[in-house]
């Protein structure tokens, strides 16, 4: 086939083949984690954070927020969740959260660990989905009787989850 | 019972990988668990109590300090006894005395009515989880 002048050729860089490889692999953790029953909606452990988490540690923040928000509009259209409530309360933790990531990898990362980017991004993702519910979805303030609720699975994921993106970076040395 | 160390090696390779940070982080979410639960979990307490005779308040009182109030009606003199967090009748000229027995009313909300006296007893709260309760 011969190239038409206003062809546009997208040359995928190692960058973006990197993105997309941790995306998928978010996505699938997503996916499987969606088929765990749970007693409440909305508390769930985020398995797919801790591709985040490794992400953020090894590529740097933009490369974090690029995995995130794709796995949360591709794992939702997967999921066949897109644009429906859920999705839009999945984007505000995830945005929430990638904002509170931001802020924790400038902590002194010889102190500050895995652990703490994912308890305080655990934080942040049910404050954010909280916060469009109150005003979106649940209009009232009743939806704040479930704040211990969500904030003792987020420490309690959090914590988890933190453990182990730490273990997989066992190998990268100061890291 | 070899189990033991085991576990032990275990927990230490996942403990391995907090940092002292890590830790004052989990402190701080623990706390907040904490904080909010007891923040937002306590609607059911009573602040006051609210005593009623013949329609009209007769007196409001805070939970806070043991107390007797000897309230007229037109039976006699109803006896209520104010502790701290609760209150109750304790003594009713009325002739079934069910106000008496429903003992100590501590949830905000609670209400005995010592009906024959034209004497109640009402427990009131900033955040009550009930409009009105009666057993």
């Amino acid at each position: 086939m011969t190239p038409s002048a206003t062809e546009i050729e997208l040359r995928p860089s190692a960058d973006d083949h990197r993105v997309a490889r941790h995306a998928a692999a978010a996505i699938v953790l997503t996916v499987a984690e969606a088929a765990i029953p749970l007693p409440l909606p909305g508390v769930k452990p985020g398995l797919a954070n801790i591709v985040t988490l490794v992400v953020l540690a090894r590529w740097g923040w933009r490369e974090a927020v690029w995995v995130a928000l794709l796995r949360v509009i591709v794992g939702s259209l997967v999921l066949g969740q897109f644009l429906a409530p859920g999705f839009f309360l999945s984007l505000a933790g995830g945005l929430a959260s990638l904002v509170a990531l931001g802020v924790a990898v400038h902590l002194p990362r010889r102190v500050f660990g895995p652990v703490s980017h994912s308890v305080l991004a655990a934080f942040a993702h049910f404050a954010g989905q909280l916060v469009v519910a109150r005003i979106w979805l649940v209009p009232h303030d009743g939806v704040f009787y479930l704040v211990p609720v969500f904030a003792l699975a987020a420490t309690v994921f959090g914590l988890v989850n933190g453990l182990v993106a730490a273990r997989l970076m066992e190998d990268d040395g100061a890291a | 019972m070899s189990r033991g160390p085991a576990l032990r090696a275990w927990l230490a390779a996942w403990a391995r990988h907090l940092r002292a940070g890590d830790l004052l982080v989990l402190g701080l979410a623990v706390g907040v668990c904490v904080a909010s639960a007891l923040a937002l979990w306590q609607g059911g307490r009573p602040d006051k109590a609210v005593i009623r005779a013949g329609g009209k308040v007769f007196l409001e009182v805070d939970l806070t300090a043991p107390r007797l109030v000897e309230v007229p009606g037109p039976l006699g003199s109803t006896r209520i006894e104010i502790q701290p967090g609760r209150a109750r009748v304790a003594a009713d000229p009325g002739p079934r005395q069910y106000c008496v027995r429903q003992g100590w009313l501590a949830t905000a909300g609670a209400v005995a009515i010592c009906a024959p006296n034209q004497v109640s007893l009402a427990l009131a709260g900033r955040n009550a989880a009930y409009d009105s309760l009666s057993y």
